[in-house]
């Protein structure tokens, strides 16, 4: 199963190579063409096919479609060999610093393990168990004897990744790490496998997590005219003691943004996926948040401005080594997008 | 500072002066414009009376690929023209829908600036005209502690399935415009009276040695997201924003050397832009040769579609004329007219003239 290899990949911001290849020899034998660019965005080409839109004019440009999906995860980076061998580490995008205790990490390209220590409850103060350790008091064990042996095993700038494995659980729910986003990059590849009567550039992207820093370069060189991110997105549905927000629940379906932080979406292709939803009886939902942002935000600001929406699979605990999503949602996710995409055959319909 | 002496000189506004002729319309437009619905990112009802205003008084008018409307003066002079870019913002704060409860209240999120301080009792309206009250839980806090979080809106629902309005439903204040003679307050001064300045301007300049591109963005309130798109498009040798500005004049307020009445500010920095010197002192000039009163503006914490524009492509002379405006962003925002006046008189001087960039 690709998600489950995506999922089991090892990708923090800045260091896709190895998610980039699993997505290549995916999406290859699918596209026109393709190529990595200086960022190390993955971007596949594929073209019109079928039925052309009759009364398009040579002067304008084709009509392009971008889907991004980002490859990177959050994870660590080793900044400081300490003289006992332990290793600092710096957090790489948003991470909750009370996830990050007694968790197994792999870190650089030997994938060498190490464990996020953690002083047993027997050593605590009682005021010490209240307190939130954070990222900068941490380290990692990797069981070197000396700073030496550490610097043998481990150099500066290697990137650690939580030591997860990706596992079926519950009725058709997985739990994985990094779901944000190998579920929209797995989710793309399905979308990437059928043909659409205009251009379609489907880009998996490089530093989402660090603040869209692929997305912006891949839609610069694209200049596509409408743009959809597809992502892992936050769920926060466990029972509350109040009526509010459960940003999204698991197996409702597709999550669609109206707004985060990065992005107001274009109301245009918000009601196109809802009308497209009703019309094919798929589940849908609201993203009901307008915090975080996703590759879309920065797509929309490029040169003279893209259409933009972001549609997600709703996963729990995101950010943490462990995730847990329901493979409908990710089903429908895919359905949702393959039936909405021909409705763009004519283009967008003016303001 | 050193301006406030020099305006002094100039009459900043003559009560026994008969009004202006434009003054009227400029204040209907005015009035129109923000009793409009435009939060960010739904800047259609904005751009429609906006279109109707000016579309027989120029050349081309576009809409770009985000919502921007662009409205294009051809010079008189001989080409290669300067393109001249003036930008005021259509959108403004707003509240967003984020949660229907089971009674049919609404949870929501700020679209921009808003302070939930400025929120409990007013009213907010939606695109379809559905009127909301902002309430406040009472249980389990203080009354002075309002938190966004323990904020609602009530529309008179019910229940979840009576509620007329839904998740993702934009809402902006809902305020009517009030003239006081010489000063004004509404909502959403901020900046429908830079658009009303553009539009004056516009209809004002008779002849110009430059390509005038009057652009009214969008979404400037969540990132300056409009400005930075059209400028790419339209690619300016010179770029100036029209917006509101915070005021010092009031009892206890900030240290800030801005008032209403005193003319419209010429910023020479804020917290996202510093304004080219060449274009801050080519302002201050068509000011002082005009006898127009005006302003300096050093601001903290606020910035403008200037600063977008600024850094577009491989860089943009730019600049800001403020109108100075109390209670911003809050549903009574407070202006001068004569400021925005004299901000239009500025402009059409400034624009009438050819202008050397170096």
């Amino acid at each position: 199963m690709l998600l489950e290899k995506l999922s089991n990949a090892r990708g923090v911001s800045g260091n896709e190579g190895e998610v980039r290849e699993i997505l290549l020899g995916a999406i290859k034998d699918h596209v026109d063409e393709y190529r990595v660019d200086a960022l190390g965005n993955l971007i596949a080409h594929k073209r019109a096919t079928g039925a052309r839109p009759e009364r398009r004019r040579a002067t304008r440009p084709p009509f392009k479609v971008m889907l991004a999906a980002h490859m990177d995860e959050v994870g660590l980076m080793i900044v400081h060999h300490e003289s006992n061998g332990h290793l600092c580490f710096a957090k790489v995008g948003g991470i909750d610093d009370r996830v990050l205790l007694s968790k197994v990490v792999l870190i650089g390209k030997d994938s060498i393990p190490g464990v996020i220590g953690v002083k047993p409850i027997h050593l605590l103060k009682p005021e010490e168990r209240k307190q939130v350790i954070d990222a900068e008091s941490l380290f990692i064990d990797i069981g070197a004897k000396s700073k030496e042996d550490a610097e043998r095993a481990v150099r500066l700038g290697d990137y650690a990744t939580f030591a997860t494995e990706f596992a079926p659980m519950g009725a058709g729910l997985v739990k994985g790490k990094a779901l944000d986003d190998r579920a929209g990059c797995a989710a793309l590849v399905e979308i990437l496998k059928r043909a659409y009567p205009f251009d379609v550039y489907g880009v998996f992207t490089a530093q989402e997590e660090v603040g869209g820093r692929g997305a912006r370069v891949a839609a610069y060189a694209i200049e596509p005219q409408c743009a959809f991110a597809l992502e892992g997105t936050i769920c926060d549905d466990t029972p509350k003691n109040k009526d509010l927000s459960p940003v999204t629940r698991l197996g409702a379906g597709p999550a669609i943004t109206f707004a985060d932080n990065s992005l107001l979406s274009d109301r245009r292709l918000v009601n196109l996926l809802v009308e497209t939803a009703k019309e094919n009886r798929i589940p849908y939902q609201f993203r009901q948040l307008t915090t975080g942002g996703s590759d879309a935000g920065r797509v929309a600001i490029t040169k003279e401005g893209v259409p933009a929406v972001s549609v997600a699979v709703p996963a729990r605990y995101i950010h943490s080594p462990v995730s847990v999503l329901n493979k409908q949602d990710f089903e429908n996710l895919v359905a949702l997008m393959t039936k909405t995409l021909p409705k763009l055959a004519k283009g967008l319909p003016p303001f | 500072m050193a301006t406030a002496k020099k305006t002094a000189h100039f009459p900043i506004f003559d009560k026994d002066a008969p009004p202006s002729p434009r003054a009227q319309p400029a204040k209907e437009l005015a009035k129109k414009l923000t009793e409009a619905y435009g939060p960010s990112g739904h800047e259609q009802a904005v751009r429609e009376l906006l279109r109707e205003e000016i579309k027989g008084a120029v050349d081309e008018l576009r809409v770009d690929a985000l919502g921007n409307l662009i409205a294009r003066k051809k010079g008189a002079g001989p080409t290669p023209r300067k393109k001249i870019m003036l930008a005021a913002h259509m959108d403004e704060i707003g509240v967003i829908v984020t949660h229907v409860d089971e009674k049919g209240f609404l949870r929501f999120a700020p679209i921009g600036g808003v302070r939930p301080l400025t929120l409990t009792g007013q009213r907010c309206r939606f695109a379809n005209g559905v009127i909301g009250v902002f309430g406040i839980e009472k249980k389990d806090a203080s009354n002075t502690e309002i938190k966004m979080e323990r904020l609602f809106i009530d529309v008179g629902a019910t229940s979840a399935s009576d509620t007329p309005v839904g998740v993702g439903d934009a809402a902006s204040f809902w305020r009517d415009y009030v003239d006081l003679g010489d000063r004004i307050v509404a909502k959403a001064l901020d900046d429908r009276i830079g658009c009303v300045v553009l539009v004056e301007t516009l209809k004002q300049l008779k002849k110009s040695p430059h390509d005038v591109f009057f652009v009214f963005t969008v979404q400037e309130e969540v990132g300056l997201r409009g400005a930075g798109t059209s400028a790419f498009g339209v690619q300016p040798d010179l770029a100036l924003a029209v917006d509101v500005t915070d005021t010092g004049d009031t009892p206890e307020s900030n240290t800030l050397a801005v008032a209403l009445g005193k003319g419209p500010a010429i910023k020479v920095k804020d917290s996202g832009m510093l304004a080219h010197p060449a274009v801050k002192n080519l302002l201050v000039q068509a000011a002082e040769d005009a006898k127009i009163p005006y302003q300096r503006e050093v601001i903290v914490g606020i910035t403008t579609d200037a600063a977008a524009m600024q850094t577009t492509r491989e860089g943009v002379l730019t600049g800001v004329v403020s109108i100075p405006t109390r209670y911003m962003h809050t549903p009574s925002e407070m202006a001068d007219f004569a400021d925005a006046q004299n901000a239009v008189k500025l402009l059409t001087t400034l624009l009438s003239k050819p202008i050397k960039l170096d």
